[in-house]
C-alpha cells in the first residue's frame, strides 16, 4: 500500500457502515488497538543533522530499519533520540520516501554509495520511481560494467599459472603483447597482409607496353613475380589459420566466428585457381573469385582497434541503418513513379520506365547530380527539386545517432585503457601505504620490545622511545601480536629470505631494525631469484652483517619479520630451521653464523 | 497527342498545388498565421483549485473530533490530495488501493456521491470530516441516516429495487471474480429481494427512511455492526 493511502484507512473502515445494514451474517470483531500511543515526534540524529517526523510516518513501512523496531538499537538515551554516522545527504531521499511514498535517486550522488544507504536502511532499490528509475540503472549498469572490466583485466595479468602449450598460444594470438613471440607473429602478419593487399592493386596497373600489342597491366607482364608474391602471402596466411585452428579452447566457436570465415575467404581463391583447370567457361568463374582476395584487408582488423569499433558500432546501429534503408527506399519508389509520369510527356526522355528512374531518384537524392539523367519538363524539374531536398533530409536523419553510438563506444574503449595504465601506479600506491601500516605496527613493536628489554635492564634512559600510538592502533597490535604467539612466528618486513625463529624466549631482542631492514632490502634485491636455496645458503653472511650492527644490548636473536602472505613459505622454511637447526635456535644465545 | 498535352498540364498543376500547400503548413509551422481558432483556450486550461480548510476550532467545534485527530486526519488527507480538494478521480484511485482484487470505482462513486453533500463535485476536508463524523462518533441514528442516504441514489427519499441492485453489485464487484464460493449471476439480485423483505413493511417497492431504521433498529446484527468501527482513529 501506498505511504499516503495508509492514512486513509481510517476512512475506508469508517464507510464500511455502508454495507453494515446490507449483511446477513454478523460482522468480525474489530482488532483492537493494543498499544495505543498518540502520535509523537521522533528525532534523528544522522551525522549531527537533526530530522524530525512523525512515528506514523516511519511506521508506514514495517520492513524497514526505521519502520521495525531495529532502530532501537540506535537510540541514544542520553539524549533521547535516534542517532546515526551515516550520510546526512542520502538520508534526505531515504526520508522523503517515508513520507511520500516516492524514492528518488539524486543525480549527483555516487551510484555505489547510494547502494549503501539503501541497503542499511533495508530499503530495495526497485522501488524508486518512475522519474528517476532509469537514471539509476543506467549509472547501476556503467558501474557493473566498469567492475567487470577491471577484474577482467586484472584477471588477465595475474593468471599466471602454467598454461598449456595451447592455451599459450591462444592468449597470444589474443593479446600480442603478451610475449615478444607473439609480437613478432602480429608484425610478419601484418606486413604480409599489406604486401597481399597492395599487390592485388598493382596488379591491376597498366605497366607499359609491350612492342606489338596493346597495353598490358603489370599482373600478365610480371605474372610470374606476382604469382610468387602470392603463393607467399597464401602459404604464410594458411599457416596462420591453422595455427589459430589448433589453439582456441572452442574450436567450433572459433570456425564460427566472423574474422575466421575471412580468413578462409581470404585463401580460398588461391587453392582454387589452383586446382582449377585452364578451362575457358570456368575461368570466367575464376576470375570473379579473385575479386574475393580483397577480403584479405579485413584481417586488418585484428590489427587495428579503431576498425573493430567501427564494426561494432555498425553492427549495434543495425536498426537505424535498417530504418534509414527503409526510408530510403519508399521515397526511391515514390519519386521514381512520380518522375516517370512527369517526364513521360517531353520526347527523347531518358526515364524510360520507373526502374531507370531509379538511378537518377538515387542520384538526386544523395545529393550526387551526375547529370546523365535530367528532367526537362517543368513538372519533373518541380518534382526533381522536392527529390532533391527530402533526399537530404532522409540521409541527414540517422546518421547523428549513428555517430553518436559510435563516439560513445569508442571513448568507452579509451577510457577502459585509460583505467588500466593508471591501475598500475594506483595499486603501487595502495601498496605502499599497506607497508606503511606493517611498518608501523614493527615499529610499535620494536618500541615495545625495547621498553620490555629495558625494564628488565633496569636502564632509566631512552623510556620514552616510543611515540605514543592510538587506542585502535594499538589494539591493532596487540591483535598481530597474539597471532604472531599463536604461530610461533613472528613479522618480516619484505623480506623471506631471513631465517624465522620461534619466538618463544621472552627476551626478545631486537637489533637497530632500520640498519637491518636496510641490509636486508639490499641482500634479498639481490639474492631474489624464484628459488629458495639460494638463499639459504647466503644466510650466514647475511646474519654476520646484520648482527654485527646489535645494539648493546643483552642477547638477542636476528629479529625476522614476514608480510602475512608469505607466511605459508616461511613456515615451510622455518620447519627445515627448526629441523637443521634445533638446539642453537632454542637457546638464548645462539651463535650468530649459525646456518638457518 | 492531347492527351499527353493534358497529362503534362495535369501535373504542372498538381506540383504547383503541392509547393503552395507546402509554403502554407510552413508558415503555419513559424506561427505567422493561424488555422484554427481555438488554440488559446488550451492554455487556461487545468487552473488549479485550491481549497483552505476552516479553522481547526471551528471544525472541532462542528464536528465530534478532538484537535489532535482533526490533526491527524488532515495531515493524511492533505498528503494524498496537496491541493485540499478530493476529486472522484482520485477518490476512486485511493478507495481502490484497498480493494486491489475487484473493482471498487463504482461503489467509490456512490461513497463519493454520500460524502459529498453540497454536490459541486469535489470533497473538502470539510465534507470529509462531516462524514466521518458522523460514521465514527454520530449516535446509531445518525449513521443509519447516512446508510439511507448512501443506498438512496437519486436522494429521493425512497430506496427502489434498481437503486438497491445498483448498490449490491457494487458491493459484490469489490470481492472480484476469484471468490468461494464463486459468486452466481443472480446473487445480487436475490440479496436484494432479501433486503427488501426485510426492510419493506408495507410491500409497496420502495424503502422509506423510517422503514429503514425501524427495520435496522429490530435487527440485532446491525445494531451491534454499527458500533464497530467506534475506535478507528
Amino acid at each position: 500500500m501506498a505511504a499516503g493511502v495508509a492514512a486513509w484507512l481510517p476512512f475506508a473502515r469508517a464507510a464500511a457502515i455502508g454495507w453494515m445494514p446490507v449483511a446477513n451474517c454478523p460482522m468480525p470483531l474489530a482488532p483492537a488497538d493494543k498499544n495505543k500511543r498518540q502520535d509523537e515526534l521522533i528525532i534523528l540524529n544522522v551525522s549531527g543533522r537533526r530530522f524530525q517526523t512523525w512515528r506514523t510516518t516511519l511506521e508506514r513501512y514495517p520492513d524497514t530499519l526505521l519502520g521495525s523496531t531495529e532502530k532501537e538499537f540506535f537510540f541514544n538515551e542520553d539524549t533521547k533520540e535516534y542517532f546515526f554516522d551515516r550520510d546526512p545527504e542520502v538520508f534526505r531521499c531515504v526520508l522523503n520516501f517515508y513520507r511520500t511514498g516516492k524514492l528518488h535517486y539524486p543525480r549527483y550522488e555516487c551510484i555505489s554509495a547510494y547502494d549503501d544507504e539503501l541497503a542499511f536502511y533495508g530499503i530495495l532499490p526497485e522501488i524508486i520511481g518512475d522519474c528517476c528509475y532509469e537514471e539509476y540503472k543506467d549509472r547501476k549498469r556503467e558501474n557493473a560494467e566498469r567492475l567487470m572490466d577491471d577484474n577482467d583485466s586484472e584477471n588477465n595479468q595475474e593468471s599466471m599459472p602454467s598454461l598449456s602449450f595451447r592455451q599459450t598460444m591462444w592468449r597470444a594470438f589474443e593479446n600480442p603483447h603478451t610475449s615478444t613471440l607473439a609480437l613478432v607473429f602480429y608484425y610478419v602478419t601484418g606486413f604480409f597482409i599489406a604486401v597481399s593487399v597492395i599487390t592485388n592493386v598493382v596488379e591491376t596497373v597498366p605497366c607499359g607496353t609491350v612492342p606489338g600489342s596493346k597495353e598490358l597491366p603489370c599482373g600478365e607482364r610480371y605474372s610470374v613475380a606476382f604469382f610468387c608474391l602470392d603463393t607467399a602471402c597464401v602459404m604464410i596466411f594458411t599457416v596462420e589459420y591453422l595455427l589459430r585452428l589448433f589453439a582456441p579452447p572452442s574450436r567450433y566457436r572459433f570456425i564460427r566466428s566472423v574474422m575466421s570465415i575471412i580468413d578462409v575467404v581470404a585463401i580460398m581463391p588461391y587453392y582454387i585457381g589452383l586446382v582449377m583447370t585452364d578451362n575457358e567457361d570456368v575461368s570466367g568463374a575464376f576470375v570473379t573469385l579473385r575479386v574475393f582476395r580483397v577480403f584479405r584487408i579485413f584481417k586488418f582488423s585484428r590489427h587495428s582497434q579503431g576498425l573493430r569499433i567501427l564494426g561494432y558500432t555498425l553492427k549495434s546501429c543495425a536498426s537505424e541503418l535498417g530504418f534509414l534503408l527503409f526510408s530510403l527506399t519508399m521515397a526511391i519508389i515514390i519519386f521514381a513513379t512520380v518522375m516517370f509520369y512527369a517526364e513521360k510527356g517531353s520526347s527523347a526522355s531518358k526515364f524510360t520506365s520507373i526502374p531507370a528512374s531509379f538511378w537518377y531518384t538515387i542520384v538526386t537524392m544523395t545529393t550526387l547530380g551526375y547529370g546523365d539523367m535530367v528532367p526537362k519538363t517543368i513538372a519533373g524539374k518541380i518534382f526533381g527539386s522536392i527529390c532533391s531536398l527530402s533526399g537530404v533530409l532522409v540521409i541527414a536523419l540517422p546518421v547523428p545517432v549513428i555517430v553518436s553510438n559510435f563516439s560513445r563506444i569508442y571513448h568507452q574503449n579509451q577510457r577502459a585503457d585509460k583505467r588500466r595504465a593508471q591501475k598500475k601506479a594506483r595499486l603501487a600506491r595502495i601498496r605502499v601505504a599497506k607497508t606503511g601500516s606493517s611498518n608501523a605496527y614493527l615499529h610499535s613493536k620494536r618500541n615495545g620490545l625495547l621498553n620490555e628489554a629495558l625494564e628488565l635492564t633496569g636502564t632509566p634512559e631512552d623510556e620514552h622511545m616510543g611515540k605514543t600510538t592510538s587506542l585502535i592502533e594499538s589494539q591493532h597490535h596487540h591483535l598481530l601480536h597474539c597471532l604472531e604467539k599463536t604461530t610461533g612466528l613472528s613479522y618480516l618486513v619484505d623480506d623471506p629470505l631471513l631465517s624465522v625463529r620461534t619466538s618463544t624466549i621472552k627476551n626478545h631482542e631486537f637489533i637497530d631494525e632500520q640498519m637491518f631492514e636496510q641490509n636486508c632490502m639490499e641482500s634479498s634485491m639481490q639474492n631474489y631469484p624464484s628459488t629458495r636455496s639460494p638463499s639459504l645458503s647466503s644466510h650466514p653472511g647475511l646474519t654476520t652483517t646484520c648482527c654485527s650492527r646489535r645494539s648493546k644490548k643483552t642477547t638477542h636473536l636476528p629479529n625476522s619479520n614476514l608480510p602475512a602472505t608469505r607466511l605459508r613459505s616461511m613456515q615451510e622454511l622455518s620447519t627445515i630451521h627448526i629441523q637443521g637447526s634445533e638446539q642453537p635456535s632454542l637457546t638464548t644465545r645462539p651463535p650468530p653464523t649459525t646456518s638457518k | 497527342m492531347l492527351t499527353l498535352e493534358w497529362e503534362s498540364e495535369g501535373l504542372q498543376t498538381v506540383g504547383i498545388v503541392v509547393i503552395i500547400c507546402a509554403s502554407l503548413k510552413l508558415l503555419h509551422l513559424l506561427g505567422l498565421i493561424d488555422f484554427s481558432e481555438d488554440s488559446v483556450e488550451d492554455e487556461l486550461e487545468m487552473a488549479t483549485v485550491r481549497h483552505r480548510p476552516e479553522a481547526l476550532e471551528l471544525l472541532e467545534a462542528q464536528s465530534k473530533f478532538t484537535k489532535k485527530e482533526l490533526q491527524i486526519l488532515y495531515r493524511g488527507f492533505k498528503n494524498e490530495c496537496p491541493s485540499g480538494v478530493v476529486n472522484e478521480e482520485t477518490f476512486k484511485e485511493i478507495y481502490s488501493q484497498f480493494f486491489p482484487q475487484g473493482d471498487s470505482t463504482t461503489y467509490a462513486h456512490f461513497l463519493f456521491n454520500a460524502f459529498d453533500t453540497d454536490h459541486n463535485g469535489a470533497v473538502s476536508f470539510e465534507d470529509f470530516i462531516n462524514g466521518l463524523s458522523i460514521l465514527l462518533r454520530g449516535t446509531v441514528q445518525e449513521k443509519l441516516n447516512w446508510a439511507f442516504n448512501l443506498y438512496d441514489i437519486n436522494k429521493d427519499g425512497y430506496i427502489t429495487k434498481e437503486e438497491m441492485l445498483d448498490i449490491m453489485k457494487a458491493i459484490y464487484d469489490m470481492m472480484g471474480k476469484c471468490t468461494y464460493p464463486v459468486l452466481k449471476e443472480d446473487a445480487p439480485r436475490q440479496h436484494v429481494e432479501t433486503f427488501f423483505q426485510k426492510m419493506d413493511k408495507n410491500k409497496d417497492g420502495v424503502v422509506t427512511i423510517d422503514e429503514f431504521i425501524e427495520s435496522c433498529q429490530k435487527d440485532e446484527n446491525i445494531m451491534r455492526s454499527m458500533q464497530l468501527f467506534e475506535n478507528v482513529i
